[in-house]
């Protein structure tokens, strides 16, 4: 009995030392180098307390990137929580060729957001000398001429052109969690309200909606974390853009840590995005914990 | 009513436009020949189908400076099988130990654990990069192979655990009356029910492995030794390359996933609905 107990930890301790070491000993040892003055290719380990921070927090580039983030989160989360709950309520309407909508809407999830990136960065191409190529050009095709954009060249539109790859890609994901959701409520619950009349805005709107609130705490938990640590869409699609119109904090930190080799800003900005992540996260872990072990 | 139906047909189908116009551009792009590619007319299907872009974007052209991605491709392979191995078998061991032998604060070691899968991998890069620089483990394979075991131990413990739960512990208490052991009930009882689990759990791993870009950028600078996501960036960045060469490329970076996708779709759905933590 007692070797068993033995047996046990030694299966869980390579894990526990390699997490242990490579998440919690890495964060350790950022925080750290946010602390001290290396900013060159040496390490330098002077002690610098919160000076990195200070300064970053008066850098034009960090603000730009942490209100872009602000903005991509926010029409991130709606259009592909909105997307995502209308085509789950729609395909639980007993629709046919049920299988292959749903297949297609959430195929690209199988895809690199790198792949994305290039995609799109073609797509949502302006074109030069007033000429229109892209989607620009099957706008004007159609008749709605007039949503022709500079996209993410356009410094005021910027971070808000690649939402649109960033919905393409994850919005199917939403959907495929509010379905799963959705028929997961019992029949009799469907049945019990249309004996009592309701039609089928109420049975929606009194019955299905308050159930799938867990889902939708989820699709925030899961996009939110997505979105504020987002990298490799912006570096594939646009890069900064003009003017730093579609920068992030993830690219900023990149440029700063390997392109600039300004080591202890790097970390500081690494600090600063693993807090937000903590800040939605950790609440979230406790909670679930928290629920499943009075379970 | 039968109007309401047609508006809901409508909206799907428009919803389907938007999903597959890229997929359309991509095969529409990557079929054209050289001479046929402009911006203009990217919309328009090519005249005759061409494989050239394809064979440009696979072997490269040498006398332009251009790298082909088929090593690149292979180096992913390289990377993507036995760290999807490896980090399942993590899982399972971790998976068995947190369901049935759960120690004191068994609860608070997955929480620590569960919280790797949301952490932004910028707060652990420096020293990555640093311990890897240490072990002469940096720009290369086995060094990418070592950090995606490591960072998928979250999500594959999760996906385990919540499998190994659902698995009546009865089926353990009966298995040590009968005087078995730790490991012997570990590959006796539970390996052999894991097929799902372990489906599950490696279909996630390839598609989140074969689509890693950060790793991969900041781990091996070398172009030789990058994984595909790198190397399609790199070749679309550079400015000698056509449209169509860059499609075709993206489009050999999706293939092994999307192929995984069309046949193992209830799989890879239920390993999506995991990652959620719906399952807790």
């Amino acid at each position: 009995m007692k070797t068993d107990r033995i047996l046990s930890i030694l299966f869980i301790l390579p894990s526990f030392i390699l997490v242990g070491i490579f998440i919690y000993g890495f964060i350790g040892w950022t925080g750290w180098v946010s602390m001290v003055n290396w900013r060159d290719v040496f390490p330098d380990f002077t002690f610098v307390g919160l000076r990195n921070y200070a300064r970053l927090f008066q850098h034009f580039r960090f603000v730009i990137s942490m209100k872009n983030t602000l903005v991509f989160t926010v029409l991130f989360l709606l259009s592909s929580i909105s997307i995502g709950l209308l085509l789950a309520i729609l395909l639980d309407r007993k629709v046919r060729f049920e299988g292959f909508f749903r297949t297609v809407y959430l195929f690209p999830m199988a895809v690199s957001f790198v792949v994305t990136g290039v995609v799109w960065r073609w797509i949502l191409n302006p074109g030069t000398g007033g000429e229109s190529v892209g989607l620009n050009w099957m706008l004007e095709k159609i008749g709605l001429g007039f949503l022709k954009s500079g996209w993410y060249t356009d410094p005021n539109i910027g971070i808000k052109a690649v939402v649109i790859a960033a919905v393409w890609q994850m919005s199917g994901y939403v959907m495929a969690l509010y379905l799963a959701g959705i028929r997961s409520i019992p029949t009799e619950l469907y049945e019990a309200a249309q004996l009592d009349g309701a039609n089928v805005f109420q049975l929606y709107k009194h019955i299905v909606l308050p159930l799938l609130r867990p889902v939708t705490l989820s699709a925030v938990i899961i996009l939110g974390h997505i979105s504020l640590k987002i990298f490799d869409l912006v570096f594939a699609m646009t890069g900064s853009g003009i003017g730093f119109s579609c920068d992030v904090p993830a690219l900023f930190m990149y440029d700063t840590t390997f392109r600039g080799n300004y080591f202890s800003q790097g970390a500081a900005i690494a600090v600063i995005l693993l807090l937000c992540v903590a800040v939605l996260i950790v609440p979230y872990l406790t909670y679930s914990i928290r629920t499943e072990v009075r379970r | 009513m039968r109007l309401s139906r047609f508006f809901l047909y409508l909206v799907l189908i428009i919803f389907v436009l938007f999903y597959l116009m890229p997929v359309y551009v991509l095969v529409v792009t990557s079929f054209k020949s050289f001479k046929e590619i402009s911006l203009r007319t990217m919309w328009i299907p090519p005249k005759e189908i061409s494989f050239s872009s394809f064979v440009r974007a696979w072997y490269g052209d040498k006398s332009k400076g251009l790298r082909g991605l088929s090593g690149n491709f292979m180096n992913s392979v390289y990377l993507t099988v036995p760290a999807t191995l490896i980090s399942s078998i993590l899982g399972s061991m971790n998976g068995y130990v947190l369901t049935k032998w759960k120690f004191k604060r068994a609860n608070l070691v997955f929480a620590l654990l569960l919280f790797g899968m949301f952490i932004p991998y910028q707060s652990i890069l420096i020293p990555l990069v640093q311990v890897l620089q240490k072990t002469k483990l940096y720009g290369t394979i086995p060094g990418l192979i070592l950090v995606h075991c490591v960072y998928g131990i979250p999500i594959t413990t999760l996906i385990f655990r919540n499998y190994y739960s659902t698995i009546p512990s009865d089926i353990v208490e009966a298995a040590k009356i009968d005087g078995a052991g730790f490991v012997k009930i570990f590959v006796r009882v539970l390996l052999p029910l894991s097929g799902p689990a372990f489906a599950v759990t490696a279909i996630w791993q390839f598609t989140s492995i074969w689509n890693d870009f950060l790793f991969g950028l900041v781990v091996t600078p070398n172009p030789s030794v990058q994984p595909i996501t790198v190397a399609l960036n790199n070749l679309a960045g550079s400015y000698f390359v056509e449209w169509n060469v860059q499609m075709a490329g993206a489009l050999i970076t999706a293939f092994p996933t999307l192929i995984v996708y069309i046949f193992l779709g209830k799989l890879f759905m239920r390993g999506l609905l995991s990652g959620s933590l719906s399952g807790m």
